[in-house]
């Protein structure tokens, strides 16, 4: 198992989570596509310092992305939450009340 | 003593002070304040004199200065005094005549509404004139000059109501200014020579030769000017007569002994400096003036005109003394003078008390109703009039023949003896119209006759005290062969340096120096002291029996005439129509000044005024105009140009931002999308 295809399977993540963002009007779902992103990010970080590097930085920075997507998870189910209590609803286009 | 001399101006001054601060709620309403201050001025002045004629020396000279005024370290302005014999003189002529004036006033004066102020006026009199005595620098001795100035516009115009009155007193200011005018450009041009202010630093400069000939002629005969104006002489002497508006207490004081005198006393003190064509200028100016108030005297209806005039004539006289070289005489006449002038100054001001009148065809007969006013006036009258025995004929003799050894040594200047002597005569003979008119003969008004009385005493006093120092015993023994005064103010060496030698004498030798007075002052030539002293010697016998000739002369001719009525008067006016009225308008001076100088200026200030209102103004507003055009130009500029660029900014500003809010939609997949839709082009931008 090379470098390249670790890459394509990262890149088809990263596409993956693209495509629910730009589809999806579920803020959940939306969310979900974030995670896609951002595993395929890490993915990315551990395969370069795995084949390149050759020291840990980049698993290090991995954890540290976790750590930051739950973090981040966190905040935005409670964001959906108050949003939910709000309107009523969790579509993304129905929050574009800061449009210009 | 001599050392506290500065405090003798002081005490007026602080009287002026306290009487035009307070004076009107004082006891008295606080006319002791001046005379105290006066008087204790007096007293000291009598001190000083003493101590100065008990040292005796011709060249006495007390000299103290500091300075007072450094600019920029460069030059100091000395304040400082300086007491000599004729200093001496004058403190005692100043204050004897000033303290009399005021005891006199404190009747003449009474229940005047502005009292207290009269007295504040005289006092602020005698501190400028006391000053101007004690001055010891060209720039102090201007400062009280013009201070005398103000005092006397006050005086003359103290009844303002009166419109004579305050055309008087600005007459006097005004013409008075000319003088000082000249004055002031005579002193500035010795200081831009010289660089020094002080008599002896500027004498001792003339010394040197920084300034002389033209320049200096000129620098005298400008100091000259401010003589001209204040002692009246041709042709700035028509302030004098007007100036009688005021009180007579003030003509007795100030237009008769001590203001008008300090003309004289300024260019005794200035002496050293005049070169021999001014003194000639100061003689024939002084001559002018002498004969011409003389021949006004004689047909003037009003006693304070004829004094006036008088008094004019007798200023002439000393100027016309110190021109010819009579330094010690003419500075005598200017004491006797004081003395004898005030005493007929205040008897006619004790006349004018006594009838409400100054008409003297309106009085006679006074002498019985006021005995010692009129003995007095007599006394006084006999002195002006050079009878032997009488302080007048003692000074006026000296002048003449001052006069006559000038005119035997330049016998082209001889006009000025024979005019002089005519003039002589001619004062006795008005002098004694005026006394036999208002004193003798049948009252001519009979109601203002039965009215008059004598006057109080202190009114009186003054006058029999001033009558006493008319005598001629208190300058000159009847024995002694000079007068203390001749000894102790001698004529002062010529500081002008010229072609021929000037004759110099041991200093403090008073027999030497005396004979100086006596010698002409245009240059002397090879020295001749006998002969000199022979000449002086024949010209004073020849002045003395001509003196005395002319006077009785003038003396017979008044009572001939006023008395026992050998000619008539008015039938001699009615012969000389033309000459009388001539007379009588004063050789229409002041019709020849309204004429030239006062419409001469007030048609220059019209012009002036047209040109302002046109042209000046003209100027002015088409400045205006011009600013309010280029205004409303640059406010358009600033409108379109300026607020354009700025509106610009904001209507851009505000254009570009309503575009791109369109992209800001809220839509989250559109932000996705343009993200992604980004890094595809950079990427494709990259790759391609």
């Amino acid at each position: 198992m090379g470098l390249d295809k670790l890459l394509v399977i990262s890149a088809a993540l990263f596409c993956c989570g693209l495509y629910a963002i730009l589809t999806r009007r579920n803020a959940v779902a939306v969310l979900m596509g974030v995670e896609l992103i951002l595993n395929a990010a890490n993915i990315n970080f551990v395969a370069f310092s795995f084949y390149v590097s050759r020291v840990i930085g980049g698993q290090i920075f991995a954890v540290f992305v976790i750590v930051l997507a739950a973090a981040e998870a966190a905040v935005a189910l409670a964001i959906f939450l108050r949003m939910y209590a709000t309107t009523g609803t969790v579509e993304v286009d129905a929050a574009d009340h800061l449009k210009g | 003593m001599i050392r506290y001399a500065y405090i003798i101006p002081l005490l007026p001054l602080l009287a002026f002070f306290v009487n035009i601060a307070v004076g009107k709620r004082l006891p008295r309403k606080g006319d002791w304040v001046s005379i105290a201050a006066i008087g204790a001025g007096l007293a000291m002045s009598i001190a000083i004199f003493f101590e100065v004629f008990r040292i005796h020396d011709p060249n006495f000279k007390y000299h103290v200065v500091y300075p007072w005024l450094d600019i920029g370290g460069r030059f100091v302005v000395k304040a400082g005094i300086l007491v000599d014999n004729i200093t001496a003189v004058m403190l005692v002529v100043v204050t004897g005549v000033s303290t009399l004036v005021h005891i006199f006033s404190v009747g003449y004066m009474h229940g005047d509404p502005r009292y207290s102020r009269f007295f504040a006026y005289l006092s602020i009199f005698s501190f400028s004139m006391l000053g101007l005595v004690l001055a010891e620098s060209f720039f102090f001795i201007y400062i009280f000059w013009e201070l005398v100035g103000l005092a006397s516009y006050l005086l003359i115009g103290f009844w303002f109501e009166k419109k004579s009155a305050a055309d008087a007193c600005k007459k006097a200011f005004i013409v008075n200014r000319v003088g000082d005018f000249g004055f002031l450009i005579g002193f500035l041009i010795l200081f831009a020579s010289t660089g020094v202010l002080g008599y002896d630093e500027v004498f001792q400069g003339i010394r040197e030769g920084k300034v002389a000939g033209t320049l200096l002629t000129l620098a005298g005969i400008g100091i000259f000017c401010g003589a001209i104006g204040k002692s009246a002489q041709f042709p700035l002497h028509v302030w004098l007569p007007d100036a009688m508006e005021g009180p007579t207490p003030v003509s007795a004081l100030i237009h008769a002994a001590t203001m008008v005198a300090a003309g004289v006393y300024l260019v005794g003190r200035v002496y050293p400096i005049f070169t021999p064509d001014a003194f000639l200028v100061i003689a024939y100016i002084g001559l002018l003036t002498l004969f011409i108030s003389a021949t006004i005297a004689l047909t003037s209806r009003d006693i304070k005109k004829v004094l006036a005039y008088s008094t004019c004539s007798q200023l002439g006289f000393m100027i016309m003394g110190l021109g010819v070289g009579g330094f010690t005489a003419g500075l005598l006449h200017l004491t006797t003078h004081a003395a004898f002038k005030a005493c007929l100054f205040l008897g006619s001001g004790s006349v004018i008390h006594a009838v409400h009148s100054q008409d003297i065809f309106e009085m006679g007969g006074l002498w019985k109703k006021m005995k010692i006013t009129a003995a007095t006036f007599i006394i006084a009258t006999l002195a002006i009039a050079g009878v032997p025995g009488f302080s007048g004929f003692y000074s006026k003799d000296m002048i003449l023949a001052a006069a006559l050894e000038f005119g035997m040594r330049h016998p082209q200047h001889m006009i000025i003896f024979v005019v002089t002597l005519f003039t002589a005569g001619m004062t006795a003979f008005y002098m004694f119209r005026l006394v036999i008119l208002t004193f003798f003969g049948k009252p001519r008004d009979h109601h203002k006759y039965d009215h008059a009385h004598e006057s109080p005493p202190n009114m009186w006093v003054p006058l029999v005290v001033l009558a006493t120092l008319s005598f001629a015993f208190w300058f000159k023994t009847p024995l002694a062969e000079k007068g203390w005064f001749e000894v102790m103010v001698p004529k002062p060496a010529s500081a002008v340096v010229t072609a021929a030698a000037v004759p110099t004498h041991p200093a403090g030798d008073p027999k030497s120096v005396h004979d100086a007075a006596h010698r002409g002052v245009l240059p002397a030539g090879d020295p001749k002291g006998d002969h000199d002293a022979h000449l002086a010697h024949k010209a004073h016998t020849i002045a003395m029996y001509s003196s005395v000739g002319v006077a009785g002369l003038g003396i017979l001719l008044a009572f001939g005439i006023y008395m026992l009525g050998w000619v008539d008067p008015d039938k001699v006016a009615a012969k000389y129509p033309r000459l009388h009225d001539f007379l009588v308008n004063k050789w229409y001076f002041d019709e020849l000044y309204e004429a030239t100088a006062v419409n001469g200026t007030k048609a220059l200030s019209r012009a002036l005024g047209w040109f302002d209102l046109h042209v000046v103004d003209g100027l002015v507003n088409l400045c205006a105009q011009m600013g309010v055009w280029a205004s409303s130009l640059i406010g358009k500029f600033d409108n379109a140009v300026v607020d354009g660029a700025v509106n610009g900014v904001a209507t851009v500003t505000i254009e570009s931002g309503s575009f791109i809010r369109r992209f800001q939609t809220g839509k989250l997949h559109h932000y996705v999308f343009i993200l992604a839709g980004g890094v595809l082009i950079i990427y494709l931008v990259k790759a391609f």
